[in-house]
């Protein structure tokens, strides 16, 4: 069991923050991230954008701005479970909840801070009849281990970096590798699009473009697709078949929690601390919903900032706490390192 | 009010709306979409990469070309036609007065 003070649910941006504002009130955290990084939305669909309203950050990459996040939390040490989606919540004794992960793995905290955007990230699904028949018996949507496709015949379809990438790594594994795009074009780093230039010119790997799959077949289990290829349709037989079309959020089994939700967001109170309606559980981002609610970065900063406040008094309810300024205490690190401002010199003129 | 234009949505429910969008806010269609709770996740913010905001063009107003980076997403997403447009790409000018569009499938 892990156990923390405030357990962040997103390791998005606004996550990220939370753990410096309750790292100032010396409050631990740990994060929960479905995504095998932290950044989430920032990391996952726009690392390369520039966003212009981090204030004193005239311009700074999506990407860029995560790193500089986990670089100001870092004193402050947060756990992470990443890869995993919180599935479940339980109240126990003394004012604690206990969140379970889709793989088991538990957690023991006194706040739970949902910090999840616009949800868990999942894979955008093809729309093919009988899809779900061959969900796990042919069709992946996720590559977890390469060395399941050792000498099988798989066919990706997509034209991002996810489907440049995987065909350039599953092509030393597999037996064949096919790849299917709606067009000749891709968008992928230049590098990976040359490599799969390069490896279709080598005959080491299919190229099928301006094609789409629109069938699957198969009695048991999958043994071949219909592809739409020029007005003609091409039946090819394959073990497996990974479409790769990004991630879509949904906000997933949170929304069984017993939160009030209003349109696919936490109802939140706004002129206190962001608190949900089950005392303990606070939303934060673009997770929660208020009147005058704006899904922008630089406000779930703010948000996460008065609810760490509202949290330490929930921790410690005997304790007085008074804001203090980093500029006059600086930064004290759960790792035992110190930032502060230099003192000022103090010199006679003689 | 001059500068507001009219257009005529087609919902997933087959539902018909008529939309009024002000040509000076430098709105896209997604936004108009979102200002009048139609059920358009917009996930992306308007940066042509979820394709949430797919629509298909019904009538004949001159549209700007694709850019490349819709092009690409467009060539991802689902239930695409020759007529398909991401809204957020398309911003709410007087030219496309009573321009008619219906809803992509999710």
């Amino acid at each position: 069991m892990i156990k923390t003070d405030i357990l962040i649910i997103g390791a998005g941006p606004v996550g990220l923050f939370t753990v410096f504002e309750a790292g100032l009130l010396k409050l631990k955290c740990h994060l929960i991230d479905s995504l095998p990084m932290p950044g989430g939305q920032c990391a996952e669909i726009y690392p390369k954008k520039p966003i212009y309203d981090i204030p004193s950050h005239p311009e700074i990459m999506a990407g860029d701005l995560i790193k500089n996040l986990e670089q100001q939390i870092a004193p402050f040490r947060p756990g992470y479970t990443l890869g995993e989606s919180a599935v479940s919540i339980e109240k126990i004794e003394n004012e604690q909840f206990i969140v379970t992960t889709d793989q088991g793995t538990q957690h023991q905290a006194s706040v739970i801070a949902i910090a999840g955007g616009l949800g868990t990230f999942e894979p955008r699904k093809p729309p093919l009849e009988n899809l779900e028949q061959y969900e796990n018996n042919g069709v992946n949507y996720i590559i977890k281990y390469p060395e399941y496709y050792r000498g099988k015949n798989v066919i990706i379809a997509g034209g991002g970096d996810s489907a440049l990438d995987w065909t350039i790594f599953l092509e030393n594994i597999a037996s064949s590798v096919t790849l299917v795009h709606r067009r000749k074009e891709f968008r992928g780093s230049l590098d990976s699009v040359d490599k799969v230039q390069q490896l279709k010119n080598q005959g080491r790997i299919n190229l099928i473009t301006e094609a789409e799959v629109i069938g699957l077949k198969g009695v048991n289990r999958l043994d071949s697709v219909t592809l739409a290829h020029k007005e003609t349709s091409i039946n090819l037989e394959c073990d497996y078949f990974i479409p790769l079309f990004g991630l879509t959020p949904k906000l997933g089994p949170i929304s069984n929690w017993g939160l009030d939700i209003e349109k696919n967001a936490i109802k939140v109170d706004n002129s206190l601390d962001y608190q949900t309606n089950i005392p303990g559980i606070y939303a934060i981002g673009d997770v929660n919903i208020y009147p005058g609610k704006l899904k922008l970065i630089l406000c779930g900063f703010h948000e996460a900032t008065l609810m760490c406040q509202s949290a330490f008094q929930r921790i410690y309810p005997d304790k007085r706490n008074v804001l203090k300024y980093t500029t006059v205490t600086g930064i004290n690190g759960f790792d035992g390192s110190k930032k502060q401002a230099l003192k000022s010199t103090i010199k006679s003129i003689l | 009010m001059s500068s507001d234009i009219q257009i005529f949505l087609k919902d997933r429910e087959g539902k018909q709306h008529k939309l009024i969008a002000p040509t000076d806010m430098q709105m896209n269609l997604m936004e108009v979409f979102k200002a009048y709770e139609i059920p358009v996740e917009g996930t992306c913010g308007g940066m042509a990469l979820c394709a949430s905001c797919q629509c298909y063009i019904e009538s004949e107003h001159p549209l700007p070309i694709r850019s490349d980076d819709e092009e690409a997403m467009l060539a991802e997403a689902f239930h695409f036609k020759e007529n398909s447009r991401l809204g957020c790409q398309i911003n709410m000018i007087p030219e496309l007065d009573g321009l008619v569009i219906t809803l992509a499938p999710e």
